[in-house]
């Protein structure tokens, strides 16, 4: 069974998006692997031939009439934006000038 | 001192708004005042809402005094869970991320419930995001179990079950991924109905795990939880993912007959760590029910033991993927101490969420993550579709299914928390019901000392209404669901 090091939970924290401190790398590491081996019972099971199911309705391509409603006003949309500026969420600079 | 109007259900309420021998007005005050005097030491809000309430109250007696046709939950107070959006009202999931986040819509849910005018006193603290089962995951405060202030109310809808316990609500929403509306009501001795998915517009309904997720009532009693299904089912535009079937009358299944019903009770619900007077309590339930003219057998169901591992594959890999979204660039929280894009984002997450949620979102992303995605998430939503069967063959033989709501009764706050399997193993009868899809309900049916047991009752997809009328007819040959707790 795979076992997750330091190293590997640094890169999923880093795909997730969390800055994680050194004391919640630690922790994190142990449980994950705690969990990731009560996983390993789901391998007793046989599934070869077994369809996955993703949801248990069966619907898909859900429509709505094509016509135009409302739409929220601007300054609501902008409302909780932590920064606004002309009518944009403003962030950190992403592209290098 | 005033009418305890507060000790009543909805329906009551409802007769007593209807029949003009109370105000709307009245009802509103007497569940205001309830909140103040019992509030902080059951801490089941995160925010109380009484000028909402009182003025949704004026325009019933108001439109009552127009001689207007006003529905059944017209001035019926009800709480809304944290993580149903509620336009201009704090709508937080018991996170720091989201701390100050005020939605500018409705969730589905409250919309309707709005339109039939009930009243609105609070939203209900929650496990942050939905994740967990004892309230104690919360990112501001634990609820209390109003039957014993030292012990959870379980969850995640902790809020929701302990204010409708604690009658500082006549109802409540809450939602059910795992079993987050049936445990807590379990554990708080209340109804909780989780609906068929698709059922109930999850619009609005801030996503946790989307295949699983779904909105139900909470309430006093089996009449009051067909009423909130009556307003809230149905389908609606804006989640594709609501079933295009008209809802039935719920009402109409509160019969008192259970003449013929064949109960199946799966031994797989009765696992290692199931309290000997849990399982005494259910049994005996049974056999009211066989009373009254139904049939039981014993069944299995050998899936049901791989249900929380694959639940706790599937339901972190739709979170990790659902809370992306939280970034802090168009809505709660944002760090301070960002340099750039990629550090605000990572700043702002591990400053918003709590432990359990980035434990469950690390899982998710790693379950997902290429390599291991055939390994763990194909592998469990194929384990899902053996879940599906064993419940498609044991309708097949019955109407029925009838399990405990959790193998224990309500445990101490602190009780489990450095044992995170202990805690997950609370969910090991609800989670089958979430990966089926289909309909399951709590009610009271015993006490071990002070402490409420729940009795769960599982239905075919999309029938409710037996549920209803099993819950209903046990409620009417029963006594426990008139109990309250002192607090």
């Amino acid at each position: 069974m795979v076992k997750l090091t330091r190293k590997d939970i640094e890169s999923v924290a880093y795909l997730s998006r969390l800055e994680l401190t050194d004391e919640e790398k630690d922790k994190l590491t142990g449980h994950i692997n705690r969990l990731l081996e009560n996983f390993q019972m789901l391998q007793e099971l046989d599934t070869d031939d077994v369809e996955p199911t993703s949801h248990v309705i069966p619907v898909s391509n859900v429509f709505r009439k094509d016509e135009v409603t409302p739409s929220l006003p601007v300054e609501d949309v902008l409302a909780n934006g932590p920064q606004v500026a002309e009518d944009c969420f403003v962030a950190p600079r992403v592209v290098e000038t | 001192m005033a009418d305890k109007f507060y000790e009543l259900t909805a329906h009551e309420l409802s007769d007593m708004i209807r029949g003009k021998k109370v105000s709307a007005k009245e009802v509103a005050q007497s569940f205001i005042d309830r909140i103040g005097a019992v509030e902080e030491r059951v801490k089941a809000y995160v925010t109380v809402t009484p000028e909402i309430a009182l003025e949704q109250a004026r325009a019933v007696d108001e439109a009552i005094a127009r001689g207007e046709e006003i529905g059944p939950l017209a001035g019926v107070p009800g709480a809304i869970k944290d993580n149903m959006s509620t336009r201009g009202v704090l709508t937080t999931c018991s996170s720091k991320i989201l701390y100050n986040y005020k939605p500018v819509y409705d969730a589905t849910v409250v919309e309707r419930l709005q339109n039939e005018r009930f009243v609105m006193v609070g939203k209900t603290n929650l496990d942050e995001f939905a994740m967990g089962s004892s309230t104690e995951n919360s990112g501001f405060f634990v609820t209390h179990n109003p039957w014993d202030l030292s012990r959870v109310p379980g969850g995640s809808s902790g809020g929701s079950t302990a204010a409708v316990a604690a009658d500082e609500c006549a109802f409540a929403l809450g939602s059910d991924t795992g079993g987050s509306i049936r445990q807590p009501a379990s554990f708080c001795g209340v109804v909780g109905l989780k609906p068929t998915y698709g059922r109930v517009s999850r619009y609005g309904l801030v996503a946790f795990a989307s295949s699983l997720d779904q909105i139900g009532p909470i309430t006093k009693d089996v009449t009051d939880a067909a009423l909130v299904m009556n307003v809230i089912a149905g389908k609606d535009q804006r989640d594709s993912t609501s079933l295009d079937i008209s809802a039935p009358d719920f009402t109409k299944a509160l019969r008192d007959d259970v003449k013929g019903l064949r109960i199946g009770v799966p031994k797989e619900f009765f696992g290692q760590g199931t309290d000997p007077d849990v399982e005494k309590a259910v049994m005996a339930a049974v056999e009211v029910l066989v009373g009254l003219g139904a049939e039981y057998k014993e069944t299995s169901m050998p899936s049901v033991v791989y249900g929380l591992p694959t639940y706790y594959i599937i339901a972190p890999a739709e979170c990790s993927s659902n809370l992306a979204r939280f970034d802090g660039v168009r809505y709660g929280l944002r760090t301070k101490n960002a340099s750039d894009v990629i550090s605000m984002f990572e700043k702002t997450r591990d400053e918003g969420f709590g432990a359990e949620v980035k434990q469950r979102i690390m899982i998710g992303t790693y379950a997902l993550s290429a390599g291991y995605y055939d390994a763990y998430y194909l592998k469990a939503q194929k384990v899902r579709t053996l879940l599906r069967r064993d419940f498609e063959k044991a309708f097949e033989e019955f109407d029925v299914l009838i399990s405990p709501t959790s193998p224990t009764v309500a445990f101490g706050i602190g009780e489990l928390a450095d044992d995170p399997f202990a805690m997950k193993l609370a969910d090991v009868c609800t989670i089958p019901v979430n990966m089926a899809g289909i309909p399951g309900i709590s009610i009271p049916c015993g006490f071990k000392g002070d402490l409420p047991i729940g009795l769960q009752i599982m239905g075919k997809g999309l029938d409710e209404e037996t549920l209803l009328r099993v819950a209903y007819t046990f409620e009417r040959n029963t006594e426990w669901h008139t109990r309250k707790p002192q607090i």
